[in-house]
C-alpha cells in the first residue's frame, strides 16, 4: 500500500474546544460568510486563498505553505449524525466511534491492538500530554502517557545522585513474583511496563538533534517530542497529542484568540513536518488534526458558540493533498440548527487513515464500514 | 497505645475517611474503636467547612460553576472536612448514582446533587432515591425531562432498577423484566424540570425539578408484581422493599469500604466474595428501615471490615486527598490547589464527569501504566518534599525515638505512613539501601532526606498502591 518499507505511523493533533471551521477554511467567495459574521470575519484581502471560494485564515501561513507543495489533504463538513454540542461528549464520540451509546474503548486503543495483540512494544502508542484522551483507552493496551519527554519516567522527584537506585529497587520490588494473585501479578506487569516504556523514551531526546527551532507553546514542545519519538526509531505506531484543554473554544475575543492558535498549530504542523523531512523520516508518517465540532454560523458579536460541522486535516507526504468533501451549505434553510451541517461522516476519515495508511481492518475499530475518500496516494 | 490499636485505627481512616496522620491514629485508638465509628457515623455533630471565609480566598466558589472548580472545591473538602465518612459517602454515592458533567454542562447544578448525598446518603436509601428521583441534574442527565405521557423515554426508569437500586440480577436470576422497567418509567413521566439546563449563549442557572400532572400517566400499572395507578413514590417504595435493593446496596458498600468485589456487571451470575457479611448487612437494612448508616455500622464493627487490611486497590480521589493529609498540605486555603485537583483527573477519576452512567470501574481497573506513573510520581513528590508540615512531623517523631539502626527505620517510616507492611523482600530491600547510605544519626543535618528518601521508596511500592 505504501511506498516505504518503513512501518506506517499515525501522529494525531487534537484540537480541544470546537475550532471555528468557518473562520478556519473560510468561504470567503460567499456572500453568506458576512452576513453571517458581521463581526467575528477575516476581511476578504486577509484570506489566503485556496480558490474562488474558499481560504485558509491567515495565521495558517505554514500550513497553507504545505497545502501548496500537495501535503495537505483538508475534509470539509466532517462530523456525525446528531451532533452533539457538549465538548466532553462530542469529543467522547470521536475517541469512541460510538454516536448512539457510551462507550468506553477508543479507536487508537484498538488500533494498537490490532497492530501489537500482545503488547510486544510498551510503546506501540504514545499520548503526550497529561492524563490519557480516551481515544487510547482500550483494556489491556498499554500506553505511555508522557507530560514531559525530557523529564519522563518513574520516581522523577528523586534527585538524580540518588535516582539510580531508586529505580533499582523500584525494578526488584516490581519484578515478577510466584503466587501472590492476580491484581499483584497485574500490578508487577504494568510497573515493570512503565519502566521499560521510561527508559526507552529517555534515550529519545538524548539522540534527538535539529536545525528546526519549534516554538515555545504547549503544541509545538509536544509536537517536538513526538518528532524526537518518532526519530529516535523505538517502534513507535501511534502518537497522539492535545492542544490545551477547551484552547480552540472561542465564545469571546475569537478574532485575535484564534489567530494566535492557528499561528502555533500551524507553526507546530509546519516545523514538524519539516522536522521529519530534514531527517528522511517524514515519509512513513501521517498527521491528522481533529476537533470535536465546529461553531455556530453567526457570530455572537465577539465570538462564537458550539455548533456542528467541522474541519479536519490530514498531513503528509503520501497524501492526495487538496479539497476533499464539499463545503456544507450557508443556505439559512440548509443549516442544521445554525450550524454547518456535516456531509462526511469522521469514521469514514479514519476507516481512510487505518486501511489505506495503516493497513490494518477498520470495521471492527470504527463500527461497521463507512465511505472513505480517496486520502492515501497509491 | 497498643501498636495494633493503632494501626486497626489506620485502617479505619483509610477506609471511613480520607487516612489519617500517625498522631490521629493515636488519638482517635485512644478514644477507642467504637467510640470514633460512632462518630463517624454522627457527621451533623462535627462542624462543616467555613464556606463564607473559604469563598473569600476562593472566590470561584461563589458561582462555582465550571468543573475543575468544582473538583478543586471536592478535592479541598476531602482534605480538611471533619465528617470523612459523610464525605466518602457523597463519593459513594457519585460514583453509583451517577452524572455527569460531559452531557450536564452544569457542574454548580451536580454540586447541589452531591449536597444532596451530603445531606442523605448516611440515611434512609428510600429517601435517596426518592430525592435522586427529583434531582434537576439527574432528571437531565437520564433524560427524563423528555419523558412524556404519550412518549416514554426509559432512560431513567431503567437505570434506576438496573444501576441505582437493584441490579440486574441476583443469585443467577433476573431481578426485574423489561415490562417492569417500561412501567417503572410510565409512573416517572411528568417528573420534569423547570428548565433545561441551558447552555450557551444564554449562561447557566437553576433548574428545580416540577411534577407536571398534565404529562403523568397515572393509568394503572403492574411493577414487579404489584397492581397500582402508581407514580413515583409507589415505585420508590416497591424497590425499597425488595431483597435485591438490600443485596445490591451491600455489596456496592462491601465492594467500596472492604475489598474489591468483581465488577458490577458481573453481580447476576458471581456470587459475593463474602455472603455471610453481604447478609448481616442486608438484615441491617431490613431491621432499620432501609438506614444505610445502620448498615454502616454492621460493617465497621465487624471483623470482616477489620481483618481487610490492604485488600483494595486506592481510588485516584483516595490516592491525592490520602497523601495531601499524611504531609498536612492544603489545610489551610492558598494558592496552588488546582493542580492538585488535577492529578485526581490525570489518574484516572474525573469527578463529577463519571465515563459513563455506571460510574467509575474500581479495584485493579484504576491502575494502567500512564495512572501508574501518575500516582507514584505525585505521591512520591509531596512525601519527599520534607518542607512540608506532615513530613517534618514524621522527621521529628523518628529523631525523636532516636531511631538510627535501618530495619526499625524502615519499619517506623511503614507505620507513619498509614502502618503499612511490606513483603519480606520488599523491606529487605529498604533496609539494605538505607544501610547503604551510611549511619543515621537522629537530629542530624541529613536525617529528614533520609526520611524523605524511604518515604518516597514506600510510595512507590506495590504494597502502598493498596488501601
Amino acid at each position: 500500500m505504501t511506498s516505504t518499507k518503513k512501518d506506517p505511523v499515525l501522529v494525531v493533533l487534537q484540537l480541544s474546544g470546537g475550532n471555528d471551521a468557518v473562520n478556519t477554511l473560510i468561504p470567503y467567495g460567499d456572500p453568506r460568510y458576512a452576513d453571517n459574521r458581521p463581526t467575528v470575519r477575516v476581511s476578504e484581502e486577509q484570506v489566503l486563498p485556496l480558490n474562488d471560494h474558499l481560504g485558509f485564515n491567515p495565521s495558517m501561513a505554514p500550513l497553507k505553505e504545505l497545502y501548496d507543495q500537495g501535503k495537505v489533504a483538508v475534509i470539509q463538513g466532517v462530523g456525525y449524525p446528531n451532533p452533539n454540542r457538549s465538548h466532553f461528549r462530542s469529543m467522547d464520540i470521536w475517541h469512541t466511534c460510538e454516536p448512539d451509546k457510551v462507550g468506553t474503548e477508543g479507536w487508537i486503543g484498538r488500533a494498537i491492538r490490532d497492530v501489537d495483540p500482545t503488547s510486544e512494544n510498551v510503546l506501540t502508542g504514545v499520548n503526550f500530554g497529561r492524563g490519557l484522551p480516551r481515544s487510547l483507552a482500550a483494556p489491556g493496551v498499554p500506553v505511555a502517557s508522557v507530560g514531559n519527554l525530557e523529564t519522563y519516567g518513574v520516581l522523577t522527584g528523586i534527585q538524580e545522585e540518588e535516582r539510580g537506585d531508586a529505580l533499582d529497587i523500584f525494578s526488584r520490588m516490581y519484578s515478577p513474583a510466584v503466587g501472590r494473585g492476580q491484581v499483584l501479578d497485574y500490578l508487577s506487569h504494568t510497573g515493570m511496563d512503565a519502566l521499560k516504556g521510561a527508559d526507552i523514551l529517555s534515550t529519545a531526546p538524548e539522540l534527538y538533534s535539529s536545525n528546526i527551532e519549534y516554538a515555545g507553546d504547549t503544541v509545538a514542545q509536544y509536537m517536538r517530542n513526538i518528532a524526537m519519538v518518532h526519530l529516535a526509531g523505538l517502534g513507535t505506531r501511534f502518537l497522539y497529542t492535545t492542544a490545551p484543554y477547551n484552547s480552540f473554544d472561542t465564545h469571546a475575543g475569537q478574532l485575535s484568540g484564534h489567530a494566535k492558535l492557528w499561528n502555533e498549530a500551524s507553526n507546530a504542523i509546519s516545523n514538524f513536518y519539516h522536522d521529519l523531512q530534514e531527517h528522511s523520516a517524514s515519509d512513513n508518517v501521517v498527521l491528522l488534526v481533529f476537533t470535536e465540532f465546529g461553531r455556530r454560523v453567526h457570530d455572537n458579536g465577539s465570538g462564537t458558540d458550539h455548533g456542528s460541522g467541522g474541519v479536519a486535516f490530514v498531513v503528509g507526504d503520501h497524501i492526495n493533498g487538496g479539497l476533499f468533501g464539499e463545503y456544507p451549505s450557508l443556505e439559512p434553510g440548509k443549516l442544521l440548527e445554525g450550524d454547518l451541517h456535516f456531509n462526511n461522516d469522521f469514521r469514514g476519515l479514519y476507516s481512510a487513515l487505518l486501511e489505506q495508511w495503516m493497513d490494518i481492518d477498520a470495521r471492527p475499530i470504527v463500527g461497521g464500514a463507512f465511505e472513505q475518500m480517496d486520502l492515501i496516494a497509491k | 497505645m497498643a501498636n495494633q490499636d493503632v494501626e486497626l485505627m489506620a485502617h479505619l481512616m483509610r477506609r471511613a475517611g480520607f487516612s489519617a496522620t500517625y498522631q490521629e491514629a493515636e488519638e482517635r485508638a485512644a478514644a477507642g474503636y467504637a467510640a470514633t465509628v460512632e462518630e463517624l457515623l454522627s457527621p451533623m455533630d462535627q462542624p462543616d467547612l467555613d464556606m463564607a471565609l473559604l469563598e473569600r480566598y476562593f472566590i470561584d466558589w461563589k458561582e462555582m460553576n465550571a468543573l475543575e472548580i468544582n473538583q478543586a472545591y471536592l478535592t479541598y473538602r476531602m482534605i480538611n472536612t471533619k465528617r470523612p465518612l459523610q464525605e466518602k459517602m457523597t463519593i459513594f454515592w457519585h460514583g453509583i448514582l451517577c452524572t455527569g458533567n460531559s452531557k450536564c454542562e452544569h457542574g454548580r447544578q451536580i454540586q447541589e446533587q452531591l449536597n444532596m448525598f451530603r445531606r442523605l446518603g448516611m440515611g434512609s436509601l428510600r429517601d435517596l432515591l426518592l430525592e435522586l428521583s427529583r434531582d434537576p441534574a439527574m432528571v437531565f442527565y437520564l433524560d427524563n425531562c423528555m419523558s412524556h405521557k404519550d412518549a416514554i423515554n426509559e432512560n431513567f426508569g431503567r437505570e434506576l432498577l438496573e444501576l441505582f437500586s437493584m441490579g440486574v440480577g441476583m443469585d443467577g436470576q433476573a431481578n426485574y423484566s423489561e415490562d417492569d422497567v417500561k412501567e417503572c418509567a410510565r409512573a416517572f413521566t411528568g417528573w420534569t424540570i423547570t428548565n433545561a439546563i441551558p447552555r450557551y449563549p444564554y449562561g447557566r442557572y437553576p433548574s428545580q425539578f416540577a411534577f407536571n400532572s398534565a404529562d403523568h400517566d397515572d393509568g394503572e400499572k403492574t411493577f414487579l408484581g404489584e397492581t397500582g395507578s402508581f407514580g413515583g413514590e409507589e415505585i420508590i417504595d416497591i424497590i425499597a422493599r425488595q431483597p435485591a435493593t438490600a443485596r445490591f446496596v451491600a455489596r456496592h458498600l462491601y465492594n467500596y469500604f472492604v475489598a474489591d468485589e468483581p465488577q458490577v456487571p458481573a453481580w447476576q451470575e458471581t456470587p459475593p466474595r463474602d455472603p455471610e457479611a453481604i447478609k448481616m448487612m442486608e438484615d441491617a437494612y431490613f431491621e432499620s428501615n432501609y438506614d444505610v448508616s445502620a448498615m454502616l455500622r454492621v460493617l465497621f464493627n465487624s471483623d470482616f471490615f477489620k481483618n481487610a487490611r490492604f485488600a483494595k486497590v486506592k481510588s485516584p480521589a483516595e490516592t491525592v486527598a490520602g497523601t495531601m493529609r499524611l504531609v498536612q498540605d492544603f489545610t489551610h486555603p492558598k494558592p496552588g490547589l488546582h493542580p492538585i485537583a488535577m492529578e485526581i483527573r490525570y489518574m484516572g477519576q474525573d469527578l463529577m464527569n463519571p465515563p459513563t452512567v455506571e460510574g467509575w470501574h474500581t479495584g485493579a481497573e484504576w491502575i494502567d501504566s500512564g495512572t501508574l506513573v501518575e500516582r507514584i510520581n505525585f505521591t512520591a513528590d509531596q512525601v519527599g518534599n520534607t518542607a512540608l508540615p506532615g513530613v517534618r512531623a514524621i522527621i521529628d517523631r523518628l529523631s525523636s525515638e532516636g531511631l538510627s539502626e535501618a530495619a526499625p527505620f524502615v519499619d517506623r517510616c511503614l507505620d507513619m505512613v498509614g502502618s503499612y507492611q511490606l513483603s519480606d523482600e520488599t523491606r529487605d530491600y529498604l533496609v539494605s539501601h538505607v544501610e547503604k547510605g551510611g549511619a543515621l544519626e537522629p537530629g542530624a543535618d541529613d536525617y529528614g532526606r533520609r526520611v524523605g528518601q524511604v518515604l518516597q521508596l514506600i510510595v512507590a511500592t506495590q504494597e502502598y498502591q493498596f488501601a
